[in-house]
């Protein structure tokens, strides 16, 4: 299947998902379907919601209620060990730490193998070769690949994880503001890369982000969150420029122009 | 004599049959750590606590008891654990590899191969194969269950990244009965073809971490490695000084300031038994 | 091609206290393949805002907006996304795209999106550039520094650069020199040949004379400003 054909089923769908701490709510009511090759969007302030959605969509968290259905797969139910699998082979999690993300004791060619060797590559010249590729993909230099992650600056270090993600060709990718702490200078450059990934590997990312310009660029639909509900979804640009909630439009009006 | 203050083998009872229980679950499930409650013993961690409770709880007063550390039967590890076991349970002590019935080891396996009935009890300083690379305990344990032993390969990716081969020379990791991976305790890997398919039960203890484990008789134990940098079992490349023998594992021992050495077997019972062959 | 009904708008501003502004009632135009359709009337009479619902950036609040066969009113972001990947192209006054992204690449990128392959893709989008007169040591840059005139120009080829069977064009020849601006009216008019379906704003009298086709001035469907 390439990227641009566009089957009618979703690859991933979610029903009502809602989760509680106690009393306060993490995220409510929350439905949505994502199709292959399509990027999601999730804004929100701080406390709205939108990392606690991710966790729940990600395994990381078990919802109170809901549904999250996966190529036809229930991922709430289905046993821990099919659903580590799924986590290390078709789906991916790119954190906003990379420190998160990646063995910073490993070098940045053993951080690519992992996911390699943990589905059952035991050639080293073959996974050797494939980090290096990869590392060119991310656009970092081969002779790097003995270099630990943290010899290497916060965009390099991003982009390293964002190369261990991929590696085993996953079809899901849940970023959590992958763009956070970088300079905007080294933002672009990993914006730019993340769509040439996206659009070149047909990939369906969840992207949670604060940042309005990162989803412009990157999202194809937008979901806003505030106070755990989904306020407002649509097409990323018609949600930015043409807002119907009052919470968006403040949102919107609220980013600094340059 | 035994020392008379003491309780048989010093262990209370109720803490022998609670290390057995350990014992026999860690045999009926070959690889994996069985942890259990550890007691202060009257040496230091380090010194041996693991293998010594383990060796308590499965001594009878019949026993024929050997202790070796690093291959040598008169080194102050083994001697103190010799004595300790000599004064708290009067068991008969030898220096043979054939004639004990259990055999407490530390970093090696005897040269002389072991048979049906004997029992090889291991010092293990930190029995998780894991812990190189993930620090956290609940996420190794949920490894194990789930299988998820990419992280081995990474750490032996990691020493052919660095050296250009598998530098673990020691505590090298296996597969046991290609469902638990395990770390052998520190014995060098020339001693791990060793592990699989052997005749003797191995019982692994680790005071500290508070872990037993097991090898029953003819268990299936395979090395780790990759298509391309297979396993290989290495030792000094040198024949004894003293017995002569090419197969043994060697230590290299300093004889001067002046860039002299030698290579002597690491196993003194071994390299004794064949000095007295060839004496005879 | 393009067929718009009845169509509706009002913006509501939920931390002004709730005002209703009405931009836009019972608008209706169509659009044939081949012809090109000009929008005209006073500043803030709509035109923009009609551009915009055409191609799903605002929402409609009523009405009909048909492209093909999708009502881009009712349209899914998803049917909206393809519509536009396939069918609708849309030059905007502004260039909006990622920083460090070479011009080529900028060009070249609905075509990717098509799954082109790279080389041909490229190939189509330098000789766009080529003949909008970009230089060609400028290709390998961010078009984000380019002057105003040049980002124009770059933000024409991106949108010819796939052969879209509808176009919204708004203002494509507003700050371009006589040279440049004779090449894009050649670009509309090689659209209308192949049968491009063209709805757009030109301020500049002489080109809307020469491209359109037809003019349609949105004041009757401004709510306020219609007599």
């Amino acid at each position: 299947m390439n990227a641009f054909s566009k089957p009618d089923t979703p690859l991933f769908r979610v029903e009502n998902l809602t989760k509680s701490y106690g009393p306060r709510i993490g995220c409510a009511d929350v439905s949505f379907d994502l199709y292959p090759g399509e990027v999601l969007g999730i804004v929100g302030e701080s406390g709205s919601g939108k990392s606690t959605l991710l966790s729940c969509l990600a395994g990381h968290l078990t919802p109170d209620r809901g549904q999250i259905t996966y190529d036809g797969r229930n991922t709430l139910s289905m046993a821990e060990a099919e659903r580590r699998k799924l986590a290390r082979t078709d789906w991916a999690f790119v954190h906003q730490n990379p420190r998160d993300g990646l063995r910073m004791g490993v070098s940045a060619g053993g951080n690519v193998g992992e996911r390699l060797m943990a589905v059952g590559a035991r050639h080293y010249g073959d996974i050797r070769a494939q980090a290096l590729d990869w590392l060119g993909r991310v656009e970092i230099a081969g002779d790097r690949i003995d270099d630990r992650p943290r010899a290497f600056s916060g965009g390099m270090q991003q982009r390293l994880q964002i190369a261990r993600n991929l590696v085993t060709g996953p079809r899901l990718v849940f970023m959590d503001e992958p763009t956070g702490g970088l300079d905007v200078s080294v933002q672009a450059r990993l914006l730019d890369l993340l769509r040439g990934l996206v659009r070149d590997l047909g990939l369906s990312v969840i992207i949670v982000t604060h940042d309005l310009a990162v989803v412009r660029l990157l999202a194809h639909r937008l979901m806003v969150m505030k106070g755990g509900f989904v306020v407002e979804q649509g097409l990323t640009d018609q949600v930015l420029d043409d807002p119907q909630h009052g919470y968006t439009q403040l949102l919107v009006s609220s980013v600094l122009q340059v | 004599m035994t020392d008379q203050a003491y309780n048989f083998a010093y262990l209370d009872e109720q803490t022998k049959r609670m290390i057995r229980r350990a014992i026999l679950k860690a045999l009926a499930i070959p690889g994996y750590q069985v942890p259990f409650a550890s007691r202060e013993m009257p040496m230091p961690y380090g010194w041996g606590t693991g293998g010594v409770q383990v060796t308590a709880a499965c001594l009878t007063p019949e026993d024929r008891l050997k202790v070796i550390d690093q291959g040598s039967d008169d080194t102050t590890n083994a001697v103190s654990i010799r004595k300790f076991f000599q004064r708290t349970a009067g068991v008969a002590i030898t220096e043979k590899t054939a004639e004990a019935t259990l055999i407490q080891t530390r970093h090696r396996i005897p040269e002389t191969a072991l048979t049906q009935g004997q029992i090889l009890v291991y010092q293990v300083p930190i029995p998780e194969p894991l812990r190189f690379i993930e620090p956290r305990e609940t996420e190794t344990r949920k490894m194990h269950e789930l299988e998820e032993y990419g992280l081995m390969h990474v750490k032996l990716y990691e020493d052919i990244a660095r050296h250009g081969q598998i530098a673990t020379s020691y505590a090298y990791p296996v597969r046991v009965e290609g469902r638990y991976v395990m770390d052998p305790s520190p014995i060098p890997k020339f001693d791990n073809p060793k592990l699989g398919g052997n005749a003797a039960i191995q019982l692994f203890g680790a005071g500290r971490e508070q872990r037993i484990y097991a090898l029953p008789p003819y268990t299936d134990v395979v090395s780790l490695d990759f298509d391309d940098h297979p396993f290989t079992a290495t030792k000094a490349d040198h024949g004894c000084n003293i017995c002569g023998s090419i197969h043994s594992y060697l230590d290299e021992v300093i004889t001067d300031d002046q860039g002299g050495r030698i290579f002597v077997c690491s196993d003194t019972d071994f390299c004794a038994e064949r000095q007295q062959g060839t004496a005879a | 091609m393009i067929h718009i009904d009845n169509l509706s708008k009002a913006f509501t501003l939920h931390n002004q206290g709730g005002t209703v502004l009405p931009v836009m009632a019972g608008a209706g135009l169509t659009v044939a393949p081949g012809e090109c359709v000009g929008l005209t009337g006073q500043s803030g009479a709509g035109k923009s805002t009609l551009m915009r619902m055409v191609y799903g950036n605002y929402l409609a609040n009523g009405g009909q907006i048909l492209v093909g066969h999708l009502d881009v009113a009712q349209g899914t972001p998803r049917q909206i996304i393809t519509l536009r990947r396939e069918t609708l192209g849309y030059v905007s006054q502004f260039l909006r795209v990622v920083p460090r992204v070479p011009t080529l690449d900028v060009v070249a990128e609905p075509l990717l999106a098509l799954g082109t392959p790279p080389d041909t893709a490229r190939a189509r989008a330098a000789d766009l550039l080529t003949r909008l007169n970009i230089p060609e040591r400028l290709w390998s840059l961010s078009p984000t520094t380019f002057s105003g005139g040049e980002q124009q120009r770059v933000n024409i080829a991106r949108g010819f650069a796939h052969p879209y069977p509808a176009l919204l064009l708004d203002e494509p020849t507003a700050s371009l020199d006589a040279t440049n601006r004779a090449v894009v009216l050649a670009l509309i008019d090689e659209a209308k040949a192949r049968g491009a379906t063209i709805l757009g704003i030109f301020h500049d009298e002489g080109a809307r004379a020469q491209v359109c086709d037809r003019l349609v001035d949105v004041t009757g469907f401004t709510p306020g400003l219609a007599a």
